[in-house]
C-alpha cells in the first residue's frame, strides 16, 4: 500500500557520539567512534561498549520522579536536545494534546532496575527492595508513559518491543494512526540503555566482539553493544514545508529462527521490497542505504545478499554501528535519524573501525565518509524473532 | 471512528477452554466454573522450538490458531499484532536471578526468549508466515492499544489482521511488585469488510476517562480486573450474547476506547 508521506518536522538523537544531532553528525563526518572498553556498572567484560556520558547526572522533572531510572534519564537527556520538546509544545498548541500520539520502542526497557533489585534481595531471596517501582521502570510501556507525561500529550500511546527493529517499526504505527484519522501528528522513537541482561546475554550467544565492532570487515567477529535514544515529531506535510519525509515503510518476518537471520536474507529482502513499494520507488532511485550491519558473521552476510540482489553493486551503503555500537531497541530510530542527517547535510557516512571489506560481500560498501547530494535513503533494522523493518526517507 | 469486522475468535483462560465453550459461558447460557488454564505445548512448532517455548508462546499459538481456523484464514499469509503487558515473566525472573549470582551465567535460550516479541517470533516460525508482525505493550491497557492498532491496520491497509493478546502471572518476588492473576489469552481475526463476519466493531479513541464496562459474573469480573489480556472479556461477552451494545474499554488514565459491537 502507498504511504501518505509524513514530515519529520523536528528530530533529535543522543548516543555515545554525544547528546544532540550535531554531535552525531560531526562524529560521522570525522569517522569517529564512541566505543570504549566495557566498564559498565559491575560488568568488566572482554568487549567494547558505546555508553552515553552524563546520563547519571540527568534529573527528571519533579512530577515524574517516580519514573527515575537510567532509561528515562537517557530519554530526558535526548528530549532536551535540538529544541525537540519546544517543537512538540508548538505542535500541541496547533493540534491539541489529544491529537498527538506517542509511539515508542524499547527492547529491554528499565530492566537495569530489576537486575539491581534482584541483587539487593537479602540472601538472594525474599522481597524486592521497597523503592522498586515496576510500572514506571520495568514494564515495557514505562518509557512511553514517561515521555507522554513529560511532553504533556494525551493521544493514543504504546510501546513496540520487537527487539532491534522496535524503533523503526514505530514509524508504521504513527503512519497508520494518522491515516486512520486518530492522530494529526505523532512522537516516534525510543531508547535502550546498557544493562547486564544484554551484555551477558549476547556474550552467552557468543555474539559480542572483543574489539570495537567492524561491520562488513573480513575479520568481523561480533557486535559492540551501545545505548542511545532518538525521537522524531511526525506530521502531515503542509504545502512547501521543508524537512525530511518518511516516504515508505516495509515490515516482514523471517519465519526462520529466533536469533539467527535467514541465511539468504529472505525476510530482509521482503522488508526492503515492501518499503520501496510503499514509497512508490524502484531500487535505482535509492541513493544510500544505512545498513543494519551489526558486524556478526551471519547478519552482514545475509543482509549483503539481500541488498545485492535488490540493488546490485550500484547503491552506496554502510553501517554506522562501528561508530555508535549496536543500540538494540534504539537501533531503528538511530539508523532512521542518521539517514535524515545524511539527507539534510549531503553526507554519506563511512564505516568507523572497518578496515578491509570482506571480499565475499558484494554490495557497494563505503569505508570513508563522502559528500554527495542525496534525495532518497533506505534504512534497515532487523531483530531477534526474525522481525525486519526498512524505512525510506527522502527530501 | 474505525469500523472493522470480526471473522474469528480464540480464547483460553481459567475455566475457558476455547471459543465454543467460552461463548456459552459468556452469554450466560452455561455456568462458569473456575479451573486453572490448560496450557499445552503447541504441536505447530518444530521439535527444537517446542522444547524452548514458554507459556506465552503456547498461549499465543493456541488462541491464534483457534481464531484463524474459526475464520478459515491461512496463518502463513496473515499479518499479526501481539500485545502483552509483561511478556514472558518467568524468563525475566530466571535472567535476573542468574545475573544476581557471582558467575552471571545466563542461558542463551533464556536470553533469546527474553525479548517481548518472543511469541511473535515463534508464531512466524510455526506458521511459516513472512508477513509483518508486531509486539506491543501499554501496561494495563495492552489489549486496548492492540485493538486500536489492529483496527487501524485492518482499515487503513485493507487486509485481515490477527490480534493476539496474552498475559501470565509473574513469579515471586516480581509478583509482589506487579500482580497479574491466571493465564489468559485471546485472539481476534479482524477484517475491513463484512464477508463472513461474526460481528461488527466501531472503535473510537476518546480522550477522556470513561466508566469501564464490567462483567456481571463476579468471578469473571475478578478475572477481568486481574489480568491485562482479560480486559477483553466484556467485548467477548458482547459478541457471545448476540445483542448490540456499547463497551467502554479504558486506555490510559485520561482516555478510553468506545466500542460499538453489532454481533
Amino acid at each position: 500500500m502507498r504511504l501518505q508521506p509524513l514530515v519529520l518536522s523536528r528530530f533529535t538523537l543522543t548516543n555515545s557520539l554525544g547528546a544532540g544531532a550535531a554531535a552525531t553528525l560531526a562524529a560521522l563526518t570525522a569517522k569517529r567512534s564512541g566505543l570504549v572498553p566495557c566498564e559498565f556498572e559491575s560488568a568488566r567484560l572482554d568487549t567494547y561498549i558505546g555508553p552515553v556520558s552524563g546520563v547519571h547526572e540527568v534529573t527528571l522533572p519533579e512530577h515524574l520522579r517516580a519514573y527515575d531510572c537510567r532509561l528515562n534519564r537517557l530519554a530526558q537527556l535526548a528530549l532536551e536536545q535540538d529544541g525537540f520538546a519546544s517543537a512538540v509544545a508548538e505542535a500541541r498548541d496547533r493540534y491539541g494534546a489529544q491529537r498527538i500520539g506517542v509511539f515508542l520502542g524499547t527492547s529491554t526497557s528499565g530492566i537495569l532496575e530489576t537486575e539491581a533489585a534482584f541483587r539487593a534481595r537479602e540472601g538472594g531471596c525474599g522481597r524486592l527492595p521497597p523503592g522498586y517501582r515496576y510500572r514506571q521502570t520495568q514494564n515495557s510501556f514505562a518509557l512511553a508513559d514517561f515521555v507522554r507525561r513529560g511532553l504533556g500529550l494525551a493521544g493514543p500511546s504504546l510501546v513496540v518491543s520487537c527487539a532491534c527493529s522496535s524503533t523503526a517499526k514505530v514509524f508504521g504505527n504513527a503512519a497508520r494512526m494518522v491515516a486512520a484519522g486518530v492522530c494529526d501528528a505523532a512522537v516516534v522513537g525510543g531508547a535502550d540503555t546498557l544493562c547486564l541482561t544484554t551484555l551477558y546475554g549476547f556474550r552467552s550467544l557468543e555474539l559480542t566482539s572483543s574489539r570495537p565492532c567492524r561491520p562488513f570487515d573480513v575479520g568481523r567477529d561480533g557486535i559492540s553493544i551501545g545505548e542511545g535514544a532518538g525521537f522524531a515529531l511526525l506530521e502531515k506535510p503542509r504545502p512547501g514545508s521543508p524537512g525530511v519525509r518518511l516516504l515508505g515503510i516495509g515490515e516482514s518476518s523471517d519465519a526462520h529462527h529466533m536469533s539467527t537471520p535467514h541465511p539468504e536474507g529472505a525476510g530482509a529482502r521482503l522488508a526492503m521490497e515492501r518499503a520501496l513499494a510503499s514509497a512508490g520507488l524502484n531500487a535505482g532511485e535509492i541513493d544510500y542505504i544505512n545498513l543494519h550491519g551489526t558486524a556478526t558473521r551471519s547478519n552482514d552476510a545475509a543482509e549483503d545478499k539481500a541488498v545485492y540482489e535488490l540493488f546490485g553493486a550500484r547503491t552506496r551503503c554502510s553501517s554506522t554501528k562501528g561508530a555508535t555500537g549496536h543500540l538494540l531497541g534504539a537501533a531503528g530510530i538511530t539508523g532512521a535519524l542518521i539517514s535524515a542527517l545524511a539527507l539534510s547535510h549531503g553526507l554519506v557516512p563511512g564505516s568507523a573501525n572497518t578496515r578491509s571489506v570482506d571480499p565475499a560481500l558484494k554490495s557497494r560498501y563505503l569505508l570513508d565518509s563522502e559528500k554527495a547530494e542525496l534525495r532518497r535513503v533506505l534504512a534497515n533494522s532487523f531483530g531477534f524473532g526474525g522481525s525486519n523493518c526498512s524505512l525510506v526517507l527522502g527530501l | 471512528m474505525t469500523r472493522v469486522f470480526i471473522e474469528g475468535v480464540g480464547v483460553l483462560g481459567p475455566g475457558l477452554s476455547g471459543w465454543q465453550q467460552a461463548r456459552e459461558v459468556l452469554a450466560r447460557r452455561e455456568p462458569y466454573h473456575y479451573a486453572p488454564t490448560a496450557v499445552r505445548a503447541s504441536e505447530l512448532l518444530p521439535a527444537a522450538e517446542r522444547r524452548r517455548a514458554g507459556v506465552p508462546v503456547n498461549l499465543a499459538l493456541a488462541v491464534g490458531r483457534e481464531a484463524l481456523l474459526d475464520a478459515g484464514r491461512d496463518p502463513a499469509t496473515t499479518v499479526a499484532v501481539f500485545t502483552s503487558s509483561s511478556g514472558d515473566g518467568e524468563i525475566l525472573h530466571r535472567m535476573c536471578e542468574a545475573l544476581a549470582t557471582p558467575e552471571r551465567e545466563v542461558s542463551p535460550t533464556s536470553f533469546l526468549n527474553s525479548v517481548h516479541n518472543v511469541a511473535g517470533g515463534y508464531w512466524s516460525i510455526a506458521t511459516k508466515c513472512r508477513e509483518s508482525s508486531t509486539s506491543l505493550c501499554a501496561h494495563d491497557a495492552s489489549f486496548a492499544a492492540g485493538l486500536l492498532e489492529t483496527a487501524a491496520q485492518a482499515s487503513v491497509e485493507e487486509r485481515a489482521v490477527a490480534l493476539i493478546a496474552y498475559d501470565q502471572p509473574y513469579l515471586q518476588p516480581l509478583h509482589g511488585a506487579r500482580s497479574v492473576h491466571d493465564k489468559f489469552a485471546v485472539a481476534l481475526l479482524i477484517t475491513p469488510d463484512a464477508g463472513h463476519a461474526r460481528g461488527m466493531l466501531e472503535v473510537r479513541f476518546v480522550p477522556r476517562p470513561g466508566s469501564e464496562t464490567r462483567m456481571r459474573d463476579p468471578r469473571l469480573e475478578t478475572l477481568r480486573a486481574s489480568n491485562p489480556a482479560a480486559r477483553s472479556l466484556p467485548l467477548l461477552a458482547a459478541l457471545a450474547g448476540g445483542e448490540s451494545g456499547e463497551i467502554v474499554l479504558p486506555y490510559l488514565e485520561d482516555s478510553h476506547l468506545s466500542i460499538r459491537v453489532v454481533p
